[in-house]
């Protein structure tokens, strides 16, 4: 273990960038960049076919700090890019991680139709129930009657489930982990990078400075620890009865289904074209666009 | 015109000519959103770019799709995007992003009457200095203007030229009349198109730094992939692509994206001049006004004035050496546009020779007639 930490501290980070990061003590951020690094060490990517993007916000800053292609993109928009860059280069295996409210919120419309365009491409939602960097108002997943610098008197609106939205979108796969869990969490990050499709981790973290602190959750090991006691794995859930479930959420893979993928799609989509464009090339010749073909 | 020049002629819509140019500079990712009437280059492209091996994608919105082609564009490929107005207020967060990464890319707006959904779809020339300032912050950026279906095509390879040499976003300015017009146009033989590719680095990655200046102010530019790994960032950068706040570092950065254009004025600026020599006054005009602006410049010779036509291909960076030097021979300028007044504004900006400036606007979704240019070049 110790040696792979090792590793990892070597391979992985820039030491050209200027530590220490922006993140706060105790923030789980830090746990899911450990688990994304061990999960990918462990698929055996070169860090030259890896790109790693990121939207804005505390989440937004992971990039930085690690050796692969970076991009560090608009707020909401990161799935965007990648979807440009897959398309573009489509042999790089593109994962991009993102908040709550930047994947849910300002990047909503963006999320569910990358879901549903299943393109290849991970998406690693780091969910702390906030909006940390700005001050701690109150995002998409900010629980009702939860206080934040927004909701003073308590929130009125109801939350979004991240990994069930993504199911309902129709990604290929879904899994939910917490930073508790953070071995469970690099197998799931590993399972979603190896997933041909759209995949989507929702990782349950903590903001014990903004959401912990208003809403009396206590301290990050307070925070970190009660996800140790409400996570019910998947298949156990499964056989509880509802009274039982109160309070509690659901941690494992959600959805893991097999269907046609955009970006493959697309390849046979090309060869068709080529085939067409040989049949049909003097027609072309008459709307003036066939001599710049190649 | 020979046999073989005539046998070359098509017949095509602005908009088809917007693709054949596009497609000859070699661009090979589209993304968009469908809006009218900048939809036909959309259709055409989904057609064309897999028959290249290119890849064609309809997005969620037009901010996706300005998300979309910045990141194809840093992953290599050239690059562009088709809208209207609508959309191309969407785009403007992405397209601050494209100028802060500097990451080529070609945009184009097919303009019709704003704000809001406005006149759909007559055309306008409301878009103007949104196109040079729509995204917020200071930045450079260069806006060209197509007035022919000729226009689509020569101008569409050059804004591809400019978006890789000097690494900036470039934005197409069309309207609903160039875009909807079919002429007959003889287009050049590939081999006789001139096509400028981004540079690469020339060092190894591990003497590869992203963002170091050069005296051209435009670095070298790796693909994402392509064995460079490097970070990019929306965030003020230092020359490694890290976010920096350190005031001198800040301060080289929008030096160097703000110079980079300066330094090519010459070549960014593209005018075009008719009956200029001798001419006593004249019309500045740019899109399909210009078309009406010629007409009424060649009428206003046949009543014997002396009146000439300075086309502007480019608005912004604004061509302000060129005009400074007509209106110090004339001695007054008429300024039609179809918005209240966007370029005559930038026209007065720059006249310290007291040239007298006539402007002419008309917002009401139609063209603006020869006669009415006329009038005023017999009157003034």
């Amino acid at each position: 273990m110790l040696e792979r930490a090792e590793i990892i501290r070597k391979e992985y980070l820039r030491h050209d960038k200027k530590f220490p990061h922006v993140w706060c003590p105790g923030c789980g951020n830090g746990i899911v960049m450990g688990a994304l690094l061990r999960g990918i060490h462990g698929l055996n990517l070169s860090k030259d076919e890896v790109v790693l993007a990121s939207g804005i916000g505390c989440s937004g800053r992971m990039p930085t700090y690690i050796d692969f292609n970076t991009i560090h993109t608009t707020h909401g928009r990161a799935l965007t890019f990648c979807t440009g860059i897959k398309l573009a280069k489509p042999e790089l295996t593109v994962i991009t991680v993102m908040g709550d409210g930047d994947a849910t919120a300002i990047g909503g419309n963006h999320f569910i139709h990358a879901a549903r365009r299943n393109i290849d491409l991970t998406a690693i939602i780091i969910n702390n129930s906030t909006y940390g960097m700005t001050g701690g108002q109150y995002s998409p997943t900010t629980p009702f009657g939860s206080k934040s610098t927004t909701s003073v008197y308590g929130h009125v609106e109801h939350a979004f489930s991240i990994a069930e939205l993504a199911v309902t979108a129709g990604a290929s796969f879904v899994a939910r982990g917490t930073v508790y869990h953070a071995v469970h969490l690099e197998e799931m990050i590993q399972q979603a990078i190896r997933t041909r499709g759209f995949s989507v981790v929702e990782v349950i973290s903590n903001c014990h400075v903004q959401h912990g602190r208003r809403n009396k959750l206590g301290g990050a090991v307070e925070m970190i620890t009660s996800y140790k006691e409400n996570a019910v794995l998947v298949g156990k859930a499964a056989k509880m009865s509802p009274e039982e479930l109160e309070g509690k959420f659901t941690i494992g893979v959600l959805a893991n289904v097999k269907k046609p993928i955009s970006t493959e799609q697309y390849q046979r989509v090309i060869v068709e074209a080529r085939k067409n464009s040989h049949k049909n090339s003097s027609e072309k010749e008459k709307n003036g666009i066939k001599r710049y073909e190649e | 015109m020979t046999m073989a020049e005539q046998q070359k002629r098509v017949l095509l819509q602005g908009n088809e000519a917007i693709v054949a140019g596009a497609l000859a500079a070699g661009c090979r990712f589209f993304a968009g959103y469908p809006i009218t009437p900048a939809s036909e280059i959309s259709e055409l492209l989904s057609l064309k770019l897999p028959e290249l091996g290119g890849t064609f994608i309809q997005m969620e919105d037009e901010i996706a799709s300005m998300g979309a082609v910045i990141g194809a564009s840093l992953a290599g490929t050239k690059s562009m995007t088709a809208t209207s107005g609508p959309g191309f207020s969407l785009m403007q967060e992405n397209i601050g992003y494209a100028c802060i990464t500097e990451a080529p890319c070609v945009i184009v707006n097919v303009m019709r009457g704003g704000p809001s959904t406005g006149l759909p779809t007559s055309p306008s020339q409301g878009d103007v200095q949104m196109a040079r300032w729509g995204t917020h912050g200071d930045h450079p950026i260069i806006v060209l203007a197509v007035s022919s279906v000729s226009d689509c095509f020569s101008v569409t390879v050059k804004a591809f030229n400019l978006s890789e040499k000097y690494r900036s976003p470039v934005i197409i300015l069309s309207d609903e009349v160039v875009a909807h017009t079919r002429e007959a146009v003889a287009l050049p033989d590939a081999d006789q198109i001139r096509i400028i590719d981004r540079i690469t680095p020339g060092v190894p990655p591990e003497w590869y730094t992203p963002y170091a200046d050069n005296n051209r102010g435009v670095p070298d530019m790796a693909a994402i992939g392509d064995g460079y790994r490097h970070h990019i960032t929306g965030l003020i950068h230092d020359d490694r692509g890290y976010p920096t706040q350190v005031s001198q570092e800040v301060e080289k950065f929008y030096k160097r994206i703000h110079e980079k254009i300066s330094k090519g004025f010459q070549e960014i600026q593209i005018t075009k001049t008719y009956l200029m020599e001798d001419a006593e006054l004249f019309v500045i005009a740019y899109g399909s006004v210009a078309r009406s602006a010629l007409k009424a410049v060649r009428d206003a010779r046949d009543q014997g004035v002396k009146a000439g036509l300075l086309q502007l291909i480019t608005l912004f960076p604004f061509p302000r050496k060129c005009v400074d030097i007509y209106l110090r021979q004339c001695r007054a300028v008429i300024v039609p546009e179809m918005n209240m007044g966007q370029i005559s504004r930038e026209v007065s900006r720059v006249n310290q020779a007291n040239c007298r400036i006539v402007k002419h606007n008309r917002i009401d979704g139609h063209l603006i007639s020869p006669d009415e240019i006329l009038k005023h070049l017999a009157t003034v």
